[in-house]
């Protein structure tokens, strides 16, 4: 994906050297993120996995994580560009923290400001190479938002990044409804990450599932979902067309 | 005033361990005209006497809107004030920007506090010479702030700077405790009667003073002339009877409250 722009006096390529200073592919990177409100505040899921292009290498990310008191952030996409927001973010909940004032940062507040820096990064052609999702409640008010590599950011009722924006999106659309109960929005999720699992190349079975409401942010332990593999069409694929798959 | 040998310089300390062109900034404060704060749970009202350098001009402007939810009102150097209402709404705006939510005032007025502070800290500077009343709305509620030139700050449920502000502070000393549970409207009205007090018998009308509220659900904005009016003709249709009854007591509280500022004549051009 290397392509070469000109800068400077307009003229001039970039350098190797230039080149190694801005992104330019994602290395190790997670897969979807599936998030939607319901009754209490907001539920997200996502699985463990670390993709190394085609390599499931590593099988134990988080790519959920609580942010201050009031938010969670889910990232897919490029694992140390991930990391490397939650340094941000760290610094900007400990000091919204030594101000002692009875103020805090919101959802709102959170995914305004990555969504400050993702587009200023990609205005430098130095994208952080996520899409981010965050989700949080305070005061009664539930918020959910998605931040791009590009800065293209909005709110909604769902979400889902990557696969999930073409194979969790469409049924989300069918079956989300205002004032979901704990279970039937566990069961929604788990429904999108079913059809992931079975459709994504880079999903694996063991997902988390994370719950932020009034009192705070609960990120499950790892499990994972039963599949089944027995499908008669699995056992003779090409049965009904020779040379096809 | 005093004539020290240790208040040349704002980094010279004197020997009793005072910063004298500090305490000279201060003084510049209560040389302008009276402005006067007041909050409630929900509302803050910003008041402040029009004065104008002659009849043939038009009177100073010394509240501004910072944001919807933060108002100054200002004493002093009006000039140096109109620099750090300029720097306030940068730092809202700029906040309003990256967070999309309004800057709570408390961080705001640190800020303001932290600027001045500089200023009597460094040798080829000088300390603003105005008081600035910061009222705002944030998460925790209604907040009233006084900055002073030193670089300090504190809160208030109700102050007075400026010349003739002692009058309006003994008012406001009497009735202060009420104020957390005021109405927006008994609010404005002991806004204006302070600044009665300040007036010394003047006889108040709407266009000897500015007005200006927010609250919760009300953007910060300044009240025209016709509502000031009303809320004058309440108590000033029978000027010396009884009604309130602090009013007998004001008169005669007034009169031997003297200002340690200069009266109006000897006003320098640039303070107001």
């Amino acid at each position: 994906m290397t392509f070469t722009i000109p800068i400077d006096n307009g003229d001039s390529v970039k350098t190797a050297e230039a080149d190694s200073q801005r992104t330019l592919y994602p290395y190790v990177t997670g897969t979807s993120i599936v998030a939607i409100k319901y009754k209490d505040g907001v539920l997200m899921a996502s699985d463990m996995g670390g993709s190394y292009g085609s390599t499931l290498r590593y099988k134990n990310i988080e790519r959920m994580k609580a942010i201050g008191k009031h938010s969670l952030l889910g990232a897919s996409g490029e694992i140390s560009d991930f990391q490397e927001i939650l340094r941000y973010l760290d610094e900007l909940v400990l000091n919204d923290n030594m101000w002692d004032d009875g103020n805090s940062l919101g959802p709102k507040e959170v995914h305004n400001y990555l969504t400050r820096v993702m587009y200023n990064r990609r205005n430098k052609f130095n994208p952080l190479w996520n899409t981010l999702v965050l989700g949080g409640v305070k005061n009664g008010e539930s918020y959910l938002g998605m931040v791009s590599m590009i800065g293209v950011s909005f709110e909604d009722n769902h979400v889902a990044t990557g696969f999930g924006n073409h194979l969790a999106r469409p049924i989300l659309r069918d079956e989300w409804h205002a004032d979901l109960s704990f279970e039937d929005g566990v069961k929604l999720l788990e429904k999108c990450m079913r059809v992931l699992l079975y459709r994504d190349r880079s999903a694996i079975n063991k997902l988390q599932i994370a719950k932020i409401t009034e009192e705070g942010v609960t990120v499950s332990q790892p499990y994972s979902l039963k599949t089944f593999w027995e499908f008669k069409a699995f056992n003779n694929p090409t049965a009904g067309a020779e040379g096809s798959w | 005033m005093f004539r020290n040998q240790y208040d040349t310089d704002v980094t010279t300390w004197s020997p009793t361990g005072r910063l004298f062109q500090v305490e000279y900034a201060m003084e510049a404060v209560k040389q302008g005209s009276a402005a006067i704060g007041l909050r409630s749970r929900s509302h803050v009202v910003l008041a402040s006497v029009n004065k104008a350098q002659s009849e043939l001009s038009s009177h100073q402007r010394k509240i501004f809107k910072v944001d919807d939810h933060i108002g100054v009102a200002i004493a002093g150097l009006t000039a140096d004030g109109r620099v750090l209402s300029r720097y306030m709404r940068s730092e809202s705006i700029n906040h309003s920007f990256t967070y999309e939510s309004p800057l709570p005032v408390g961080r705001l007025v640190v800020r303001l506090a932290d600027k001045a502070q500089v200023c009597t800290q460094r040798s080829w500077k000088r300390p603003y010479g105005v008081g600035l009343l910061v009222g705002g709305l944030d998460e925790s509620g209604a907040h009233l702030y006084y900055n002073c030139p030193s670089g300090n700050y504190f809160e208030y449920q109700a102050f007075a700077i400026g010349s003739r502000s002692q009058a309006a502070k003994t008012y406001l000393e009497r009735r202060f405790k009420s104020f957390n549970e005021s109405s927006r409207e008994d609010l404005i009205k002991d806004a204006i009667l302070a600044i009665r007090e300040t007036l010394q018998g003047e006889t108040l009308k709407s266009s000897l003073c500015t007005v200006s509220v927010l609250g919760v659900d009300e953007p910060f904005h300044f009240l025209d002339q016709e509502s000031i009016q009303k809320v004058i003709d309440t108590f000033e249709k029978v000027p010396e009877e009884e009604e309130d009854g602090g009013e007998a007591e004001a008169e005669a509280a007034a009169a031997p409250a003297e200002q340690g500022g200069a009266g109006d004549q000897d006003v320098a051009p640039m303070e107001m």
